[in-house]
């Protein structure tokens, strides 16, 4: 018989932490294997947007992704979360190294609090997923991702598959969490051989220069064999109806008290106010070349791009800014600068045969917004995500790119492109005229923001507070600030880490560009013979001149 | 105050209390990875045991900060491993284990000692007794110093025990998750007794730090705790 059911509000705060808790263990997972350290700072008030007092980013891409893999379900018996970690090579080989599986156990521990106990020992759970993702072998070769290899990720949701990862694989328990509807529990298994392998296999073979991108040549689109989707569910689960858990829009406040005989006091009021942005205060360095997804989707939307691994991201420390989420009003709002913080325009598609000339740029500044640059006619045009600064999230995403395009002379570009000369920029000529996108796209716009509400927040603090909210009122975006040296600290999206992230990635020469080239190479063996004549006419001159330079 | 340690009352008795739970690991190492070994060591035990700041209001209420954390390789092991973000807490380890890598060198040493971390919950006496120091996990770390004869031994070295460390992390946060005793969540006159709020960011259990050396001879040196606290009280 049930004795206690858990009552209707801790069925509530239970789902909404197991929901964020997977969410979280997705994003400690894959940053772990971004191939950087990670640094994040402790605060001693509580800012009202950290889930389980810890200070972990969220990753915009990545909280897409998982949030895709689960479609509004949370773990359940025979429903697991799982995040499979792979290697791939320059050569295109790729090999499974770690299934991360967060699962749910029938056993239930009806006595548990859950706001409580439940909630601190998920926050303990957590901290010891960050302890075990360093120490499980594909931890040292995500460090040395870059030339020969990078590290993948997948999340699907369903059934467990470990098939993949060979014989003898090994399995190590992150831990588990008794809770009032199961036991969950966090767990790994691991590819064995990988271990003796070694990084210094890797270490030995030089660089693979060759096949990484010839900034000045451009190459045809594969038809042979189009990269899978990275991300894709399972698919079992694709009809099936689930009842979801609501995203919450609410501020879940969570105060503790010492006093007997409730261990808790626990309030969850509806917030107001737009989803206040959280507040990042350190650096998260995210080298994305480093964690490449796939590259191409469908045809219609993305391109190939041929810096597979790490064009000049030999220097694997590269910093990718992310900027996420959107402006409620205007989604896919071009602003131009000046205006609320001077949001680089979207550049216009490039007109086939151009690549490689467009870089995720993200603006480090309050009022961000999203700008998805997608095809604005159906399969020629080419939204490239250079690669080289790699993609997080499934190709779908083409949430994380802010496009901007600075363009050097001589350089293939469509001709309805316009300068932007009111940018105190260099080279701002170059720059392209804004053009509409397509906003339609629901793979492209991501409906809403990431959720980083801490359910510590604002129960102490006045209400309708937002913890540290820097003034805005209308982003809630995770913004993750990076500052290169001696940058322009304004609101202007030509700073340097802009400048050399661009500079990585020159556009081609059009003299180069390939169907220029094509089509010019039947030419000009034509024209040969043509040019032979003239020129042994012209002999005697040329002697001529040749004495002269004697 | 007591370097090693975060709280100074009466020094606990050597044999943990019976409701203590002792976990003890066991790691051989060259000398220069002594530090880094335990440090990996120390700062996973404590990653599990510290909380963000809590911030008591009224009606018995409390919020609780949050705890950041970062990255560390090490220089002479293959091997890294992650930690609270609180450089003080860093500080304070970094300062007991290069006291324990000093001792381990010193003369009378062959190489063997120990290092000790003890979690401990204060319990107010009566004046003018001290407050008793009743423990309630104790990690204990032995160490084995090998000397290795040339540089692809010390390769090696560097390899093999980063694979232990690896066990180590695993073993450790299999103890953690066994979701034992801790103490009671502190009422705000009593949270002094049950955690270290002296440090800005984070929030560690109370814990102490103390070492013991294997002299040539086979017997204990005295800790230093004894020592530190005497010179202590002394003042």
């Amino acid at each position: 018989a049930m004795d206690t059911d858990l009552s209707s509000q801790d069925r509530k705060d239970l789902d909404k932490f197991i929901k964020f808790f997977a969410l979280k263990t997705v994003q400690v997972i894959v940053q772990a294997r971004l191939g950087e350290k990670i640094c994040t700072r402790s605060s001693s008030s509580p800012t009202g947007s950290d889930w389980f007092n810890l200070a972990i980013k969220d990753i915009p891409e990545v909280t897409h992704e998982a949030k895709k893999a689960l479609a509004g379900q949370l773990p359940a018996v025979g429903r697991s979360m799982c995040v499979e970690i792979s290697l791939k090579t320059s050569e295109g080989d790729s090999m499974e190294l770690e299934i991360w599986c967060l699962e749910m156990n029938e056993k239930c521990d009806k006595e548990i609090k859950v706001s409580y106990t439940v909630y601190n020992r998920l926050s303990l759970l957590l901290k010891s997923l960050l302890a075990i993702t360093r120490v499980t072998p594909a931890y040292r070769l995500s460090r040395k991702q870059g030339h020969e290899y990078v590290i993948l990720y997948r999340i699907y949701f369903g059934e467990v598959q470990l098939s993949g990862l060979g014989e003898g694989f090994q399995t190590v328990r992150v831990g588990t969490v008794g809770t009032p509807v199961g036991t969950i529990t966090l767990s790994c298994a691991y590819r064995i051989n990988l271990a003796f392998m070694s990084t210094r296999q890797f270490e030995r073979t030089p660089p693979i220069m060759g096949i990484i991108i010839d900034h000045f040549v451009d190459r045809p689109y594969p038809s042979s064999s189009p990269m899978h989707p990275f991300n894709y569910r399972a698919g079992e689960d694709n009809g099936a109806v689930y009842p979801s858990v609501e995203d919450s829009q609410e501020v879940c406040t969570t105060s503790f008290s010492t006093s007997p005989p409730s261990q808790c006091v626990f309030t969850v009021t509806k917030a107001h106010f737009q989803t206040p942005p959280p507040v990042v205060t350190d650096t998260l360095k995210v080298p994305v070349m480093g964690l490449a997804f796939s590259h191409q989707l469908s045809s219609s939307r993305l391109s190939y791009q041929p810096a597979a691994l790490g064009v000049g991201s030999a220097d694997m420390g590269y910093p990718v800014l992310f900027a996420g989420g959107l402006n409620a009003a205007h989604p896919h709002q071009m602003i131009g600068p000046g205006k609320e913080g001077g949001v680089p325009p979207v550049p216009s598609q490039p007109a086939h045969g151009t690549q490689a000339d467009q870089e995720r740029m993200c603006t480090p500044l309050d009022g961000v917004h999203y700008s998805a640059a997608t095809p604005s006619s159906s399969e020629d045009t080419e939204t490239v995500s250079n690669s080289s600064e790699g993609k997080c999230g499934s190709p779908h995403d083409l949430l994380e790119t802010i496009f901007i395009r600075k363009v050097g002379a001589f350089v293939n570009k469509p001709i309805n492109q316009v300068t932007m000369a009111n940018l105190d920029i260099p080279f701002a000529m170059f720059a392209p005229k804004n053009v509409e996108l397509e906003d339609n796209d629901p793979m492209v716009n991501p409906p809403e923001s990431p959720e980083t509400e801490s359910p510590l927040q604002g129960s102490l603090h006045s209400e309708g507070s937002s913890g540290s909210s820097t003034g805005n009122t209308h982003d809630d975006f995770v913004m993750i600030d990076f500052k290169p040296a001696f940058s322009k600290d304004d609101i202007l999206p030509m700073d340097l880490g802009t400048f050399y992230r661009e500079f990585q990635n020159p556009p081609q020469l059009s003299s180069l560009s390939i169907d220029i080239g094509a089509q010019s190479m039947a030419e000009d063996l034509d024209s040969l013979p043509e040019k032979l004549a003239v020129h042994e006419k012209n002999v005697k001159e040329f002697d001529a001149f040749v004495e002269t330079l004697q | 105050s007591c370097p090693l340690s975060s709280r100074c009352c009466a020094p606990s008795s050597a044999a943990p209390a019976m409701n203590c739970r002792a976990e003890v690991l066991e790691v051989s190492v060259e000398g220069r990875q002594v530090e880094e070994a335990m440090l990996a060591v120390l700062h996973t035990v404590l990653l599990h045991r510290s909380t963000g700041k809590f911030h008591y209001k009224k009606e018995g209420t409390y919020s609780i900060g949050t705890v950041g954390t970062q990255d560390v390789d090490c220089d002479f092991i293959d091997f890294a491993y992650i930690r609270v973000s609180s450089e003080e807490l860093d500080r304070a380890l970094r300062k007991a284990v290069g006291e324990f890598k000093d001792a381990l060198r010193g003369s009378g040493s062959d190489g063997m000692g120990q290092i000790s971390l003890e979690f401990y919950q204060k319990k107010k006496s009566r004046w003018p007794f001290p407050d008793e120091c009743i423990p309630w996990e104790l990690w204990t770390i032995k160490v084995n110093v090998v000397n290795l004869a040339n540089e692809q031994e010390r390769q090696i070295c560097r390899e093999k025990v980063g694979e232990k460390l690896c066990e180590k992390i695993i073993n450790i946060v299999e103890v953690m998750n066994r979701h034992e005793y801790l103490p009671k969540m502190p009422t705000q006159s009593e949270v002094d007794n049950v955690f270290d709020t002296s440090l800005k960011d984070v929030q560690p259990y109370l814990y102490k730090i103390s070492y013991q050396i294997t002299d040539s001879l086979g017997t204990s040196v005295t800790t230093t705790m004894r020592r530190l606290i005497k010179d202590t009280l002394a003042l």
